[in-house]
């Protein structure tokens, strides 16, 4: 046994290995990522990992190494399993020989994220078994735990853990030993293809199966039954970690319920906790799962129990819990004074400071560019999910949608048939090009369709921590594959107008935007300059005070965070200047330089 | 029980300087928790890390009024995180303000000096360190978040003393690093502007 201090998803990986995982696959998002990656830096050696194109894709090469006996892994973010989710719900009905553990993330906030939606309803309606970890040290063994069931059950887990879990740092204990796996191989049989009878007869079976996971969930290890009196409080995952907190500041003891299982709800161990209690609050994030399973069995076994919880305005419907929030909540609950009183008071106007492109940002130059080709002109710019979502802030103002993965595409296409009179831009990035842009290239080719496509190709997938993809033919397991060209697959796909371009020359830029959009038809145009993570600064550029007026339009135009207005003149921050130039390019009295200077 | 937050802006080595935070502890026996600020919120925003060291740990994150210690990378992130701190917890600060792209774009013209003024009149132990100095000193400005720890430890009341923090960064960073950052350290700890105890 070793002692690490290891983030939650490097634990989730850890216990992974240890548990003789032989297949890893995921596409990245917040806060699933770095699972993932920790996984293809601590690679046994006998473990396949891969960043997959879309979670879709992940799921489904995960399924088949299962299929032929191996251990799997899947790893994503919430809105992730909603791509994966046809091959989910299906693979529910098949099953798998190896065990199969779909890591999928929660982001209560949401903190980086387009939605706050619960991966344990996702298991409710997969039918699917849900495990749900309240600590970095907790998900280490219980990942062990989800491929042991799998196999028991043959049959997929999901495993659920949310934002404060997967980037909490906790000590663990590491185990060096490794579970073997000893694959059989793909053995030919029906049960393989999915048929209407076949998944008939498989509903009768999973109907028939959850009722006695449920019953082999009462005794879980990691679910529990403590503390005594007339109430109750139930919670699952990191909100067990906050109640505890919150019973240590109130100095208060009531009966707790821990959920690490909430699906198939563990009713054994649920009418235990029940037995005797007055009343019960539930607290949880997101939805109100836990709540909705003991109101129903408070009205299944007519218990005369009180349950408190989201659905009645106790804990809060939306946003992430927290020790003040849940102590609060538990207080009232409990009758007891809530602590966290004579606060800091009076405090100055603080700084506003939402999360904007970095200084040197390629997709500064590309927005601004596009938006100095369509001045006076009527257009719509979708957007997409990525980085360049931040081009929706002031001064740029350029993503007037964004919806989910690959939409920008296809949502420029509806507004266009709604208003053909109206220029409609898509903006995508590279690696969400890959992952669900390219169907909608198709759709717009096949319909005829007359937007302007703007690849943004930073040669990264940026936001998430820069992964590789497709297009950069790094893998993870080390190899270099070819590149897949964006602009091969635009002309084969039949975009007949199809250019690249060095965003920073502004006036090259500015010109390609225009006669894209003076094309009839679909046409393209990518953007081509890499991200400052993965490439050297270059020398930053200077104000010479001299000729500098004050008038800000640098500031006003571009809002580039390096640029900060210093008495009446402004002033570059050397620190956080990469060199991109388009200051100097947009400044009306050359009063900015760079190196050669 | 030690509860130390760090608060500043995306970018200033924040992470790294709680991972040393933590792993300084870690050598000495203790458990660890912490929590990081990752993805969308770290370009530019608002960065806070809790980092809480010793017996009876549940939740990564610290309650309000629970830090023995808060960390302010830069002035104004201090101010807004000093609910957090205990009745007499102290405050490390960087007396550089950076100054976000909205209030160039909006005229408010935020000021770092009020900040500091502000904590001055309201935390009982107050150390500003002169990171500019520190920075200048060692020839680079990736240092800020090691002067900074410079300082904490020299307070005190984080249950690490220099030597620990010496001995982890040695450890812990790329050897090419160490002693451009065991001399940020050093003078972190030698750069407080002034120190308030109230």
């Amino acid at each position: 046994m070793t002692i690490e201090l290891l983030m939650g998803n490097q634990a989730i990986a850890m216990g992974a290995i240890r548990s003789g995982v032989g297949v890893v696959t995921g596409y990245p998002g917040t806060p699933s990522t770095e699972i993932l990656e920790t996984m293809s830096k601590n690679n046994p050696g006998n473990v396949y990992v891969e960043w997959s194109v879309n979670e879709k894709s992940a799921l489904e090469v995960a399924a088949g190494a299962s299929y032929a006996g191996l251990r799997t892994l899947v790893t994503m973010k919430q809105v992730g399993l909603n791509v994966a989710s046809d091959p989910l719900m299906s693979l529910a009905y098949i099953g798998v020989k190896g065990g199969m553990v779909v890591v999928v993330a929660d982001d209560p906030g949401p903190i980086s994220s387009q939605t706050e939606q619960d991966t344990r309803h996702f298991g409710i309606f997969s039918k699917l078994p849900v495990f749900d970890p309240c600590s970095p040290e907790e998900a280490y063994l219980m990942i062990g735990d989800a491929f042991d069931y799998s196999e028991k059950y043959n049959t997929p887990v999901l495993f659920r853990p949310t934002t404060r879990v997967c980037h909490g740092y906790a000590t663990v204990d590491l185990d060096e030993n490794r579970y073997e796996v000893k694959a059989a191989g793909f053995i030919k049989d029906p049960k393989w293809a999915i048929f209407p009878r076949l998944s008939y007869q498989n509903h009768l079976k999973m109907e028939a199966q959850l009722p006695v996971i449920a019953e082999d969930f009462s005794s879980y290890r990691f679910n529990s039954v403590t503390g005594t009196g007339k109430k109750g409080l139930a919670t699952g995952g990191i909100n067990y970690a906050y109640t505890c907190e919150a019973l240590l500041h109130l100095e208060g003891e009531c009966k707790i319920f821990k959920v690490a299982t909430p699906h198939p709800f563990p009713e054994k161990l649920a009418l235990e906790f029940l037995d005797g209690l007055e009343e019960v609050l539930v607290v949880e994030e997101l939805d109100p799962v836990i709540e909705k399973q003991l109101v129903y069995l408070c009205g299944k076994y007519h218990l005369p129990v009180r349950i408190r919880g989201k659905l009645t305005q106790h804990i809060q419907v939306a946003g992430e819990n927290s020790v003040e929030t849940v102590t609060k909540a538990v207080g009232n609950f409990l009758g007891i004074p809530v602590p966290f009183t004579k606060l800091p008071e009076n405090l100055p106007a603080l700084p506003v400071r939402p999360p904007v492109l970095c200084a040197g940002c390629p997709h500064r130059a590309s927005f601004y560019s596009v938006k100095q080709a369509m001045k006076g002109q009527k257009a719509v710019f979708s957007g997409d999910i990525g980085c360049y979502t931040l081009g929706n802030a002031k001064p740029l103002e350029m993503v007037d949608t964004c919806l989910c993965m690959g939409a920008g595409i296809t949502i420029a296409q509806g507004l266009h048939r709604a208003e053909p009179d109206v220029i409609n831009f898509a903006f995508i990035g590279d690696s969400t090009f890959f992952h669900s842009g390219i169907p909608g290239v198709i759709n717009a080719v096949y319909n005829e369709s007359d937007i302007v496509l703007i690849v943004l190709d930073n040669s990264t997938t940026a936001m998430t921590g820069h992964q590789p993809h497709p297009g950069t033919g790094k893998t993870m397991m080390g190899t270099i594959s070819e590149k897949i060209s964006i602009s091969k697959v635009l002309l084969a796909l039949g975009v007949k107008h199809v250019v690249t371009r060095d965003p920073f020359k502004l006036d090259q830029a500015i010109v390609a935007v225009q006669e894209a959009a003076a094309y009839k038809g679909l046409s393209a145009v990518i953007f081509k300059s890499p991200c400052i993570a993965v490439v050297d600064k270059a020398a930053s550029y200077y104000v010479d005070v001299d000729k500098c007026t004050g008038c800000k339009i640098c500031i006003k135009e571009l809002g580039c965070p390096a640029i900060v207005k210093e008495k009446d003149k402004v002033w570059i921050d050397p620190t956080l200047c990469y060199g991109c130039s388009i200051c100097e390019q947009v400044c009306p009295f050359k009063a900015i330089g760079g190196a050669t200077q | 029980m030690i509860n130390c937050l760090l608060a500043g802006v995306g970018g200033q080595g924040i992470v790294l300087a709680s991972k040393l935070i933590a792993h300084a502890a870690m050598n000495k026996g203790l458990n660890v928790r912490t929590a990081e600020t990752i993805g969308m919120a770290q370009r530019g925003g608002c960065v806070v890390s809790h980092v809480r060291m010793g017996e009876g740990l549940h939740s990564p994150l610290i309650s309000l009024k629970s830090a023995d210690m808060v960390i302010g990378f830069e002035p104004a992130e201090a101010v807004r995180c000093l609910s957090y701190l205990k009745d007499g917890g102290t405050v490390i600060v960087s007396q550089k303000s950076i100054k976000p792209v909205t209030d160039s774009l909006s005229n408010t013209n935020y000021n770092g000096d009020e900040m500091l003024k502000y904590l001055g009149s309201h935390v009982k132990h107050l150390m500003v360190v002169d990171t500019e100095a520190v920075i200048a000193e060692c020839g680079s400005t990736k240092v800020l978040n090691i002067a900074l720890l410079g300082a904490a430890v020299a307070a005190g009341n984080l249950g690490i003393s220099f030597t620990d923090m010496e001995k982890t960064i040695a450890q812990m960073l790329p050897q090419r690093f160490v002693e451009m950052n065991l001399k940020a350290l050093s003078a972190g700890a030698k750069t407080v502007l002034k120190e308030i105890i109230r």
